[in-house]
């Protein structure tokens, strides 16, 4: 077991601090380039905090939808694979609910502010 | 110094210019570089604009027209009223400067968030929409016998391409099956007519002024096709820049569009546009896989690039919004 401050918290206050102290410092390209640093950090600062609980829940899903079992990789391929073959489609019971909360869950870490996503979060679905 | 040849260039073929100054690069890929400049004049300074692929790189990539295209069809659409810069100068071996063209520069706006916020466009802004379907029905139109050598792609051709494209990035997306399932089984077969098609026309790619759009820029992908693939590509949602109720670039309806083009004595096939605009999600998120390829692969290895590659999540988003659309 690794010690702590955990990751989540060691590039927060990465971020923070660039945000903070260092922006007020940069101008022209340099301080565009240091707010897409600060993106980065923040993106990974999500995906941290929300990886492990949306991917077990979208094992669950898969693993409910395909009837097989393995990693959270295996089983996207395996899904990828069956829709390539037209044997599943959006006919298929759960295959749309699926798709949409694992878009939804990968939006919340990708981009948070994309309109499309937060006129999808406004339906609570 | 890049003045250097430019000032010996202009100095050939601008009759009265004495050199070249403020030259700047504006923007620059592995093969391909744009450059402003000013050329000076005893008549006042005149604004131009250098594309150039420099000394060494031959081959364009191989979806691209290539620049003798790009100047022949930038000079042909500004012959026949189509907003476009006029082409001053296709580079020679002489001018030592690569292969491409100098063209006239264009004052006005192309970054879209700012065309999409700023004052300065409001006036312009509820007529862009309707003004763009007449731009691409001049497009469309122009004489097919006057074109470069282009390459021709029909829509089952394009979903061939791109699902090659994807599989051999390696990267199981499920929604991205979903859409090419989807692009075939909707696979509209040949166009009736097939015209010239820009290939990049949204958002971003066009100058914006006060009084419109003022010239169509970014003709690297042109080709021979379906005309309504530049209808279903403007309204790609990537390009609304947050403005999602207006599928036209975020300035308009796509009732606006249609108009604009058959007011410009051009027949819309809404099918066809909605096949190309899901064709259109697909092609930006597999581009954005491409990204990621190339950031982990360089010699590009630069966080923007590596970013890019974490948007193809909001075309899965904008293709289930598509294809699998939600109770409101």
């Amino acid at each position: 077991m690794q010690d702590e401050p955990t990751p989540i918290e060691l590039t927060k206050s990465v971020a923070d601090f660039l945000r903070n102290d260092i922006t007020p410092l940069i101008s022209g390209h340099q301080a565009f380039k240091l707010r897409v640093a600060i993106n980065i950090l923040d993106l990974v600062t999500r995906q941290l905090t929300r990886e492990e609980g949306s991917d077990a829940e979208e094992v669950a899903r898969l693993r409910a939808l395909l009837g097989i079992d393995g990693s959270v990789t295996e089983l996207n391929h395996a899904l990828a694979e069956r829709i390539a073959k037209g044997e599943v489609d959006l006919a298929t019971p759960g295959l749309a609910e699926h798709l949409w909360a694992t878009t939804m869950d990968k939006l919340a870490v990708d981009q948070p502010n994309y309109a499309s996503y937060k006129r999808e979060l406004g339906r609570g679905g | 110094m890049i003045e250097t040849e430019l000032s010996r260039s202009v100095q050939r073929w601008c009759n009265g210019a004495t050199g070249a100054t403020s030259a700047a690069k504006l923007s620059g890929g592995a093969s391909q570089e744009t450059w402003r400049f000013d050329i000076t004049h005893p008549d006042g300074v005149i604004g131009a604009i250098l594309r150039r692929s420099p000394k060494g790189y031959g081959a364009a990539p191989t979806r691209a027209a290539g620049l003798a295209a790009e100047a022949q069809l930038m000079q042909l659409a500004y012959e026949a009223g189509v907003p476009s810069p006029r082409v001053m100068h296709v580079l020679v071996p002489e001018d030592d400067l690569g292969t491409g063209f100098i063209m006239q520069r264009i004052e006005g706006e192309t970054i879209a968030r700012k065309i999409l916020r700023d004052d300065e466009y409001a006036a312009a802004r509820p007529h862009l929409a309707r003004q763009i379907g007449g731009i691409l029905a001049g497009l469309h139109r122009l004489p097919k016998d006057r074109l470069p050598e282009l390459r021709s792609r029909s829509a089952t051709q394009e979903i061939s391409e791109f699902e090659r494209d994807y599989r051999s990035l390696n990267w199981p997306k499920p929604v991205f099956e979903l859409a090419l399932r989807w692009l075939r089984d909707n696979d509209p077969g040949p166009s009736a007519e097939e015209t010239l098609v820009h290939g990049d026309f949204r958002n971003g790619n066009l100058i914006i002024g006060r009084d419109g759009v003022r010239a169509v820029l970014d003709w690297e992908l042109a080709h021979l096709g379906d005309p309504m693939e530049d209808l279903g590509w403007v309204c790609v949602n990537s390009w609304r820049f947050g403005e999602i109720d207006k599928p036209v670039g975020g300035f308009g309806t796509r009732e606006e569009l249609f108009a604009g083009y058959e007011a410009a004595g051009r027949k819309v096939d809404q099918v066809r546009v909605k096949f190309w605009e899901v064709m259109g999600t697909l092609r930006w998120g597999i581009m954005c896989g491409g990204m990621m390829q190339r950031f982990r692969e360089g010699p590009d290895h630069s966080m923007e690039r590596a970013m890019i590659g974490r948007r193809a999540s909001e075309t899965e988003i904008d293709l289930l919004r598509l294809l699998a659309p939600r109770g409101s």
